[in-house]
């Protein structure tokens, strides 16, 4: 029985991992499509910087967000402790 | 048409839950709410049921459009909160949710800051009852801390409105200026209300310890009524740009990192306050009418959220991304309302965030602010990382560890069903709500460039988020605490009040050893000199007496004759 379900559940991590390729394959489609669809309209910006490089928006968020996901790892380094750090019973 | 001043119908409604059956207290708690919204479409513009107390002329009740708007949004929150909270039994619950609500709504109609600090108080300690119905000794101490960080809130504010009735000679509710202690004491017990950085924590540390229903209340009402309270009297000021600016940005860190995700939802929270501070200290008609606007939508969205997540933590026991996953098969509708909710907060197009947050960031960009529109733009990327992403992936879509449950209860999906619908029905036809606000607005968020740049903010946040997942750089969750400021009260204080006793034991033994080992010194020295054998103690013999005294004579003699 035990044996069985391993295969399954290797089946099941390699459809998720083949998902999440799809995923992000289209997502990297849809984004592409977003920069273009920035030559096809007029900007109304507020700054400059807004309407010197098609998908301006895109790149700043992209960059933005890895830059966010690396200092959060760094800062757990910091800030992370035990679950039970305050010595208060664990019940939730 | 009887007026009735707003809030007191939920308050002295709430006397009689315990009393009434059971069976038909759901429908008479719903009425209440309903009630006081219909109060409201009658109620004149203008202060009423102005009195004179003592010396004092107080003015309970004051309608305007910005109060008006708050009222509105407390009333509909209330009234989902009840829906979500139908299978609950209790009622020490069922009357502080509704005395809580009554006066945050009342506090939002406060004409004077005797009435606004009575009923602040009393959000703070009919709230404090949504988490300690939790039973649990966590639940008790975070409620203990909780309830002293609001009540000295409360504290502060009358402090300073004696200052300021001192100084003026009034006691009105209106726009202040920091030059004066009085504000600025009023100006800290509204920033502690309203999670200011480092004054923060009393909401990530409470929140999540509340019950299942306890923290969709929670959500709504004590800091938008703090948004509110800053956006009536200290619109404009400076000071409040950078404030929000840095409670937009430091939280997102604590999001990402966090396993507990109704503390997740916490840290968003506060990330989303951040924008509406902004926009009151921008204090243009277009910022303060975004504040506004965004403390709707985000009383809407946020409530769905916890509401979606209270589901699952009331279906499986719990809600750390940990042990959490797959639950999209098990519970297909409630995940659907978390993305409606998640969808909302991240403001994409057609939801509801999209028509309320580019207010505040278009009111920056206008005033030129261009380092605070580039906090902003980052936390609105960040979004989808912290929150709409995070939170539906770890609870639905994450490889499962084998859960087994189902569907959320249909008073919860209905409650779910109800504000999902708000968030999809403005975000979609936005006039109603732009109608409502307190300024003339002349903005339409459906151009094409909001439209492209939204998308493309959120395409490629969500594109990293993948990625960054895919790559296993995205933190993975552990169970674990992250310190935040709490840690100074929770820990360091009482490691130096601690360390103080220790050091003032320290100093009490040596100062009793030292004395102690001279007072031994003195006793050798007086028993060297005076015990047996001592110089002083000796006995002589009679004749050496004699001798001494012939002695003494002789040479008396010989000096006389000399």
């Amino acid at each position: 029985m035990e044996q069985n379900q391993e295969p399954q559940e290797n089946k099941t991590r390699l459809d998720k991992n083949k998902t999440k390729a799809k995923i992000i394959w289209l997502l990297g489609f849809a984004c592409i499509l977003s920069v273009v669809a920035d030559l096809f309209y007029h900007k109304h910006v507020h700054y400059d910087a807004e309407d010197w490089i098609p998908g301006m928006y895109g790149w700043y968020s992209l960059i933005g967000c890895t830059v966010m996901v690396l200092v959060a790892n760094f800062l757990r380094n910091i800030l992370s402790r035990k679950e039970n750090y305050y010595n208060e019973a664990e019940d939730d | 048409m009887i007026e009735f001043p707003p809030g007191l119908i939920l308050i002295l409604g709430a006397l009689f839950v315990p009393i009434l059956p059971s069976y038909f207290r759901n429908a008479y708690m719903l009425a209440l709410p309903i009630l006081g919204f219909w109060g409201l479409l009658i109620l004149p513009e203008g202060i009423l049921f102005s009195f004179i107390f003592f010396d004092y002329t107080l003015a309970p009740v004051r309608v305007d459009k910005l109060s008006l708007l708050f009222g509105y949004i407390f009333h509909i929150a209330a009234a989902v909160s009840i829906i979500f909270a139908f299978h609950v039994k209790d009622p020490v619950q069922q009357m502080a949710g509704l005395i809580y609500a009554g006066a945050a709504i009342g506090g939002a109609f406060a004409g004077d800051l005797i009435t606004l600090f009575v009923y602040w108080e009393g959000t703070a300690i009919a709230s404090v009852f949504l988490i300690w119905s939790s039973k649990t000794e966590r639940s008790f101490r975070a409620g203990m801390r909780y309830l002293i960080i609001q009540v000295g809130s409360g504290v502060l504010l009358l402090a300073g409105a004696i200052l300021q009735f001192k100084k003026t000679g009034s006691l009105d509710f209106t726009s202040m200026d920091l030059s004066d202690l009085g504000p600025i004491l009023i100006f800290i017990a509204f920033g502690i209300k309203a999670a200011f950085p480092l004054l923060h924590n009393w909401l990530q540390d409470a929140y999540p310890e509340a019950t299942v229903t306890g923290t969709v209340f929670l959500s709504a009402f004590t800091t938008k009524l703090a948004v509110y309270a800053l956006a009536r009297g200290f619109a404009g000021t400076e000071l409040l740009i950078w404030i929000g600016a840095v409670m937009t940005a430091f939280p997102i860190f604590y999001a990402i990192i966090e396993n507990n995700l109704r503390r997740v939802l916490c840290y968003s929270l506060n990330i989303q306050l951040g924008f509406m501070i902004v926009g009151v200290g921008i204090g243009t008609e277009l910022a303060l009418n975004g504040t506004a606007a965004h403390a709707v939508s985000h009383i809407l969205y946020k409530a769905l959220l916890f509401m979606s997540m209270g589901a699952v933590l009331y279906q499986v026991g719990t809600i750390k991304a940990t042990e959490l996953g797959g639950l999209f098969k098990s519970m297909p509708y409630t995940a659907g309302l978390c993305i409606i909710g998640c969808a909302s907060i991240s403001a994409f197009p057609l939801f509801i965030g999209f028509i309320s947050k580019s207010l505040i960031i278009t009111a920056v960009a206008e005033q030129g602010h261009w380092v605070v529109w580039l906090v902003l733009l980052f936390a609105s990327a960040g979004v989808i990382q912290y929150s709409a992403m995070k939170i539906p992936y770890f609870t639905f879509f994450q490889k499962a560890p084998g859960l087994k449950t189902s569907e959320a209860p249909g008073n919860m999906l209905i409650a779910m069903g109800i504000v999902a619908f708000l968030c999809i029905a403005i975000g979609v036809y936005p006039t109603p709500l732009y109608a409502l606000l307190p300024y003339q607005l002349d903005y339409s968020p459906y151009t094409a460039t909001h439209v492209v740049t939204q998308i493309q903010l959120l395409l490629f946040s969500a594109l990293a988020f993948f990625l960054l997942v895919k790559t296993g750089i995205y933190p993975a969750m552990i169970r674990a605490t992250n310190l935040d400021f709490d840690w100074i009260y929770r820990r360091l204080l009482p490691m130096i009040i601690a360390g103080f006793g220790k050091l003032i034991t320290l100093i009490d033994r040596l100062i009793r050893d030292t004395f102690l080992s001279l007072l031994n010194q003195l006793l050798k020295l007086i028993f060297k000199h005076h015990g047996p054998g001592g110089l002083l103690a000796r006995t002589g013999l009679t004749g050496l007496m004699a001798l001494l005294v012939v002695i003494f004579l002789a040479l008396f003699l010989l000096i006389y004759f000399i």
